[in-house]
C-alpha cells in the first residue's frame, strides 16, 4: 500500500523532471518542423492539472496533469481502458453526457477554466472534436458542414458557401466532393465520411481538435490520408489525438503522453517517449510487449 | 433422413397455412366487397355516387360525396389536433424527459391506446360536446368535436410509433452536433429530427388510417347529417357512420349503396396503406 504510493510518488517526481526536460526541445522540434514564424518554446493551448475523473465509483483518471502545447500534435497513448479517451472526452466536456461522471482538478483553456469560465456550447465550439465512428449527419455533404456554422447564427448564403468550401478544402476533401455538395453524405466511403467529419468540426473554427482513434475505423489508404492532413492541420490548429496505433503516433506527433489505469505515466517529446523512455513501463508498452 | 425432411415438410406447411389466413382474409374481404359493392355502384352511376350530393335512401337518391368530404374534413381536423401534440410528446419522451417522467408518462400513452371507442365516444358526448354548446356556436355535435376527440384517439399511435423513429437515431449524431457547441434542443430538432423524419412521416400516415377508419366514437359526437359542413360548427357525416346508421335496416341498393361506401373507404385505406410503405421503404433506403 504505502510502497505503492511511494511508487506512483516516484513516478510523478520522474515524469516532472522528464517534462521540464523535455518542453525546450519539444519547442525546438515544432519551430523545426512547422512552417517559420512561430516562436520556439509553443505556448499552452490548453493545461490539465491534478484532474480526477471518477464514474459513479470507478475513478477512472487519477490525477493527471498536462499540457497541450500550441500548434502541436499531441498524442495519447496506452492500453484500452487506460483513461486516455475519458480524458480527451473531457477537454470539450462531452463527459457530462455520462451519467454520474465527476470531475476534481482544472482543465484550462487559454488560461480560462473550461468548467467554470467558459460556456458548455461556446468551449465545444472552440474544441472541436472528431469521433472514431465516422458520425455525418443523415444530409447532404453541404448541409453536414453548413451544420455548425448555421447552428452558431450563420445565414448568408453566400457566407455559408465560402466557409464549406474553405473547410473541405482545409480537410483535403473538396476535390473529392466538390461535384456531390447536394448528395447524401452517408453515401460517401468511411474515409471520406471521416474527412467529412473534420471539415465538419472546422467549419466552426475551432482553436483545438480532438481526434478519438480517428482513423481506426478505416482502411490504410484512408489513414495515411488523415495522417497526411493533421500533419497539415498544426499550422493553424493544436490538435489532441489518442491513437492504439504505436506508429501512428511516432508518425504524427510531437508530444506523447502515456497512460496506464487511469494515471499518466509520463509525457514528452515524441521522440524521447519512444526512443529514451524515463519510465520501465512506457519502455515495455512503446516495445510492444504488453497492451 | 426422411423423417427429418417429413417433419420439415410439415412445419413449413403449418408456417404457410398461418401466413396464408391473414392474406386470405385480405382477399376475401376484398371480393366480398367490390362483389357486392360494383354492381350497386354501377347501377346507381359512378359520378353520381361519387360526386352526388344528395343522400337520400327513401328516393333512391345515393351520393356519397358529403359523406367523403366529412371523412377528409373530419380526418384533416384530427390531424390539425393530434399531430403537432402527439409529434412533440414523442419528442419530449424520447430526448427531454427524464427517466421517472417518461416511466409514468409512458404506461399513460399506453393505455390511451387500450380505450375503447366507444368511452371515448361516451367522454366527447359527456365533455366536449357540451362545452361546444355552451362557448361556442351550433349544437355542439359537430366536425370540431370529432375531430378534437379523433385528434386524442390518434395521439397514441403517432407517439409510439414516432417514439420509436427518435429512439431508433443513433446516439453518435446527437453527440457529432453538441461536439460542434449546438445545444441540447438544437441537436435535437436540427439533427435527431430529421434523421427520424421518415419515421415520424409514417406515424402521421398511420394515425391517418386510424382517424378515417374510426367509427364508434364519431357517431357518438359528430351529428351525422348527410350534408356538406358549411361551418366546423356544423354536423357531419363521415363514410363509416353512413354504414353503421343505415346498414341495420337497409335493403336491395340501399344496403348495395352502403356496400359500395365500404368500397371507397377501403381504396382511401389502400392507398394510406401504400404510401405508408413507400415512406417506410424510403427511410430504409437511407
Amino acid at each position: 500500500m504505502t510502497s505503492g504510493t511511494m511508487e506512483r510518488e516516484k513516478t510523478r517526481e520522474a515524469v516532472g523532471a522528464m517534462r521540464t526536460s523535455v518542453v525546450p526541445s519539444a519547442g525546438a522540434a515544432a519551430s523545426a518542423g512547422a512552417a517559420g514564424g512561430m516562436a520556439p518554446a509553443a505556448m499552452d493551448k490548453m493545461v490539465v492539472s491534478n484532474l480526477n475523473l471518477y464514474y459513479k465509483e470507478f475513478h477512472a483518471l487519477k490525477d493527471v496533469s498536462l499540457t497541450f502545447p500550441e500548434n502541436q500534435v499531441t498524442a495519447l497513448i496506452g492500453p484500452s481502458g487506460c483513461g486516455k479517451s475519458t480524458l480527451l472526452k473531457s477537454l470539450n466536456r462531452m463527459n457530462d453526457l455520462v451519467e454520474g461522471c465527476r470531475v476534481e482538478g482544472s482543465i484550462t483553456l487559454d488560461g480560462s477554466d473550461a468548467y467554470r469560465d467558459v460556456e458548455v456550447n461556446d468551449l465545444r465550439r472552440r474544441v472541436g472534436m472528431v469521433f472514431q465512428q465516422p458520425n455525418p449527419f443523415p444530409m447532404s455533404v453541404y448541409d453536414n458542414v453548413a451544420f455548425g456554422p448555421r447552428t452558431h447564427g450563420i445565414k448568408k448564403r453566400a457566407e455559408l458557401d465560402e466557409i464549406v468550401e474553405q473547410s473541405l478544402r482545409d480537410a483535403a476533401i473538396w476535390d473529392e466532393l466538390k461535384d456531390r455538395l447536394k448528395k447524401n453524405a452517408l453515401g460517401l466511403s468511411g474515409g471520406q465520411q471521416q474527412r467529412l467529419c473534420i471539415a465538419r468540426a472546422l467549419a466552426v473554427r475551432p482553436e483545438v481538435l480532438l481526434m478519438d482513434e480517428s482513423t481506426s475505423a478505416l482502411d490504410p489508404i484512408s489513414t495515411a490520408k488523415i495522417e497526411e492532413l493533421v500533419a497539415e492541420l498544426k499550422k493553424s490548429y493544436t490538435v489532441i489525438m489518442v491513437t492504439h496505433n504505436m506508429l501512428q503516433a511516432l508518425r504524427v506527433s510531437d508530444k506523447t503522453a502515456f497512460f496506464l489505469l487511469g494515471e499518466m505515466v509520463e509525457a514528452g517529446d515524441t521522440d524521447t517517449i519512444f526512443t529514451n523512455p524515463g519510465d520501465p513501463r512506457t519502455a515495455d508498452y512503446v516495445a510492444g510487449r504488453f497492451g | 433422413m426422411s423423417q427429418s425432411a417429413v417433419k420439415e415438410g410439415f412445419a413449413r406447411a403449418l408456417f404457410v397455412g398461418a401466413a396464408a389466413v391473414s392474406v386470405l382474409a385480405v382477399a376475401l374481404i376484398c371480393v366480398f366487397l367490390f362483389a357486392n359493392g360494383l354492381p350497386a355502384m354501377a347501377q346507381i352511376g359512378i359520378p353520381e355516387f361519387l360526386l352526388g350530393t344528395t343522400w337520400r335512401p327513401a328516393n333512391d337518391l345515393y351520393g356519397i360525396f358529403p359523406m367523403i368530404i366529412g371523412s377528409i374534413y373530419v380526418t384533416a381536423g384530427a390531424m390539425l389536433v393530434g399531430v403537432p401534440a402527439g409529434f412533440l410528446c414523442a419528442v419530449f419522451l424520447s430526448r427531454f424527459a427524464s427517466g421517472r417522467v417518461a416511466a409514468t408518462l409512458k404506461p399513460g400513452v399506453e393505455l390511451l391506446a387500450g380505450i375503447p371507442s366507444v368511452v371515448y365516444g361516451f367522454f366527447g358526448l359527456v365533455v366536449i360536446v357540451p362545452l361546444i354548446r355552451d362557448y361556442l356556436p351550433g349544437r355542439g355535435l359537430s366536425l370540431l368535436a370529432a375531430a378534437l376527440l379523433l385528434g386524442i384517439m390518434i395521439l397514441p399511435t403517432i407517439i409510439t410509433v414516432a417514439q420509436s423513429a427518435l429512439d431508433a437515431v443513433p446516439q453518435k449524431y446527437y453527440e457529432g452536433a453538441l461536439a460542434l457547441g449546438a445545444d441540447h434542443e438544437h441537436s435535437v430538432f436540427r439533427v435527431v429530427v430529421p434523421a427520424a423524419a421518415s419515421g415520424i412521416m409514417a406515424a402521421i400516415v398511420l394515425g391517418v388510417g386510424r382517424a378515417i377508419g374510426e367509427t364508434m366514437a364519431v357517431i357518438m359526437v359528430a351529428g351525422n347529417q348527410a350534408v356538406i359542413p358549411g361551418s366546423i360548427f356544423d354536423g357531419v357525416r363521415t363514410m363509416t357512420a353512413n354504414i353503421v346508421l343505415e346498414m341495420g335496416y337497409a335493403a336491395d341498393l340501399h344496403r348495395g349503396a352502403l356496400i359500395a361506401t365500404g368500397v371507397v373507404l377501403f381504396v382511401f385505406i389502400l392507398l394510406i396503406t401504400m404510401l405508408f410503405n413507400v415512406i417506410k421503404k424510403r427511410g430504409e433506403a437511407r
